[in-house]
């Protein structure tokens, strides 16, 4: 099975301010890390290879600063990495984001399965796996918690749902998000540092991938990040006293003037 | 301090550190409170090739020497002594194999240990015999093409949950220390078997048992080097896995210092916080010397054994040593920082002393390594003078 991981570089969120007087993220010196969501990805990606064969392949858009966490990637237990850059793509929203991965991983070959996470912390959309699949015009099954089958043409598997799961059957080609529920992620090992450190990553821009350029970045993106904005914080607080029936009938009365 | 590692030992430390961090701490209180031996964490640390790190390439490992062992284990032991112990007690195990053992026997074990699938352990101590081998009752007789075993070791770190152990038995009672041979015995031989769990103090996570061995009939070809050399294979082991025990005791050293600074600075008592109290600070610089002299005497004693010098006993007795009585001290005097709340299990200093105290026990109690030093230096002396 050749599986394709989507993977973003984001800064660690722990970290994450916003600068009061430009509203936008302060990202001098924050540490920038793999997508959580991508992690565990990434980690269901190398399981599926270890179990049916086949080779992992890590894909990201992003500055070539992007590069780090590919090749964190392939310490984890990728076979390739495809960094898709170009100041071209800057600027781009999830629609121009799902054009730009389609072209590039078109462009890489084929494959059986898409794996992404559920969403990056950073932008917290969760359009971009289903984005994709639309893209590429193959099925997929977002919130992915468990993979329980293969069959060598279908995969089985669990959506997580707010009241349970769902078992779900999607034929490959396809592709799937996952949530952090699915498995817990490997450290790198000490091979896949040693290849990670040597492997020469495969480089695509906006020319290779046969962008038109009016679908890319900031022209080709239909939303604009307009404001952004830490909200005020403007909650009251009352102490009640008195006996509990005494407070109780203060609680209502207090409530009734919301109604 | 810099201690300027190569681009592959600082890879080491990188993963054995985000082991320890992502995938130790977060449980060790747990696996201590239900003695719980950590099969997973140890599946993690194989999935991460650490296994093998001193093990040849041509069996599998990555090659390296006693020295990278030592860096992740200073990892591991800053997380949890006893998972720490677990692992290197796999290399106790293997090193006689890989010192005196045939080529085909390195074969046959080496590539499952180095990648982890098997767990091996070292089997000396026994009830009347722990710092004097000499009290061996365990004997190995030849039966036609087998070794038949008789006898009980005592407190075996991995017992239960090792394959392959290294077994220490008399061949030749009347010829004393050279009497003593090393054998490969597995888990499934027949007439082996492991007692009950002991219940510790610390390393509570880690495996301890009795290995009994009652009639064990193993095939001839698992005597490890020739008849007789059972006690220089055993010299030579402790040689080089001493600085492993040190280097726990460093790692231990560090966590407890961590901790115990973090408190510090949180802790407020009389309106300040307890580290700007001269009282305070003074035993946490001594820490903090204390700690960073036993790392910088733990890698150069690692870096000499790794060079394969003649004379490595003095350099590895030294460092266990000074590094483990450290740890005590150092743990010791974290809890005190700490007050009531150290001596509390909801704090980790408890059990971190907890496990510094058997690091002055086990791979040789620190009076013997005294013992070791002191005629070492006797000999270096008779040589100069």
């Amino acid at each position: 099975m050749n599986i394709i991981v989507c993977i973003k570089q984001v800064p660690d969120a722990k970290d994450v301010r916003l600068d009061p007087k430009t509203n936008t993220m302060a990202r001098e010196g924050v540490e920038s890390i793999m997508n959580p969501f991508d992690r565990h990805a990434l980690e269901e990606a190398v399981r599926l290879k270890e179990q049916h064969g086949g080779t992992v392949t890590v894909v990201s858009m992003g500055p070539p600063q992007a590069e780090t966490v590919l090749r964190e990637a392939v310490a984890c237990g990728a076979d390739e990495a495809v960094l898709v850059s170009d100041r071209a793509f800057a600027g781009a929203d999830t629609w121009a984001t799902t054009y730009t991965l389609g072209k590039a991983i078109v462009k890489n070959g084929p494959f059986d399965l898409i794996i992404c996470g559920k969403q990056a912390i950073d932008g917290d959309t969760a359009q971009v796996g289903p984005g994709l699949a639309k893209r590429l015009n193959i099925p997929y099954v977002s919130y992915v918690r468990k993979i329980t089958g293969f069959d060598g043409g279908a995969l089985s598997l669990q959506r997580l749902m707010d009241d349970g799961y769902d078992e779900v059957e999607i034929p490959l080609p396809g592709l799937l998000t996952v949530v952090k529920e699915i498995n817990e992620p490997r450290v790198p090992s000490l091979k896949g540092k040693m290849k990670a450190k040597s492997l020469s990553l495969k480089t695509l821009n906006a020319e290779d991938i046969g962008a038109d350029p009016d679908s890319i970045g900031l022209p080709g993106s239909t939303t604009q990040v307009v404001k952004v904005f830490s909200p005020e914080f403007k909650g009251e607080r009352a102490m009640l006293e008195g006996t509990v029936d005494e407070q109780v009938e203060q609680l209502v009365n207090k409530l009734g003037t919301y109604l | 301090m810099d201690y300027f590692l190569t681009e592959e030992q600082q890879m080491i430390v990188d993963i054995a550190r985000q082991i320890a961090d992502d995938k130790i701490i977060p449980v060790r209180a747990e696996l201590d409170e239900k003695e719980e031996f950590a099969t997973e964490i140890l599946n993690d640390i194989a999935q991460a090739d650490l296994f093998g790190l001193y093990i040849p390439e041509e069996y599998g490992g990555f090659g390296g020497s006693c020295f990278e062992i030592v860096l992740a284990l200073e990892q591991f032991g800053r997380g949890c002594v006893a998972i720490a112990t677990s692992f290197a007690a796999s290399a106790l195990g293997a090193y006689p194999v890989l010192l005196s053992g045939s080529e085909e026997m390195k074969q046959k074990y080496m590539p499952d240990v180095a990648s982890g699938k098997k767990k091996a352990a070292f089997a000396l101590t026994e009830a009347n015999a722990g710092s004097d081998a000499s009290g061996i009752q365990t004997t190995a007789v030849l039966d036609g093409d087998e070794w038949v075993l008789n006898g009980t070791k005592q407190w075996i770190t991995n017992a239960g949950k090792a394959q392959i152990y290294s077994v220490v038995a008399i061949t030749d009672r009347s010829k004393g220390a050279r009497g003593a041979s090393m054998f490969v015995v597995e888990d499934t031989d027949p007439g082996f078997s492991c007692g009950p769990k002991e219940k510790k103090m610390g390393i509570r996570a880690s495996a301890t048992c009795e290995l009994i061995f009652k009639n064990c009939r193993i095939p001839k070809d698992r005597l490890i080097g020739r008849e007789g050399m059972g006690f220089i294979t055993v010299m030579k082991t402790l040689d080089l896995s001493r600085p492993g025990i040190a280097i726990l005791g460093v790692g231990l050293g560090q966590a407890a210092l961590d901790e115990a600074v973090t408190y510090a600075k949180q802790r407020v008592q009389f309106g300040k916080p307890i580290i700007s109290f001269q009282a305070i600070q003074h035993m946490l610089a001594d820490m903090a010397i204390e700690v960073e002299a036993a790392r910088a005497l733990v890698y150069g004693a690692a870096k000499h054994i790794a060079s394969h010098p003649k004379d490595m006993s003095k350099a590895s007795s030294m460092c266990k040593v000074f590094a483990t009585d450290m740890a005590m001290k150092v743990t010791t005097d974290a809890v005190q920082v700490l007050g009531g709340y150290g001596y509390m299990r909801e704090y980790p200093v408890e059990k971190m002393m907890r496990d510094a105290k058997i690091l002055q026990i086990y791979e040789g109690t620190n009076q013997i390594q005294r013992n070791v030093i002191g005629q070492e230096l006797n000999k270096e002396y008779t040589k100069k003078i």
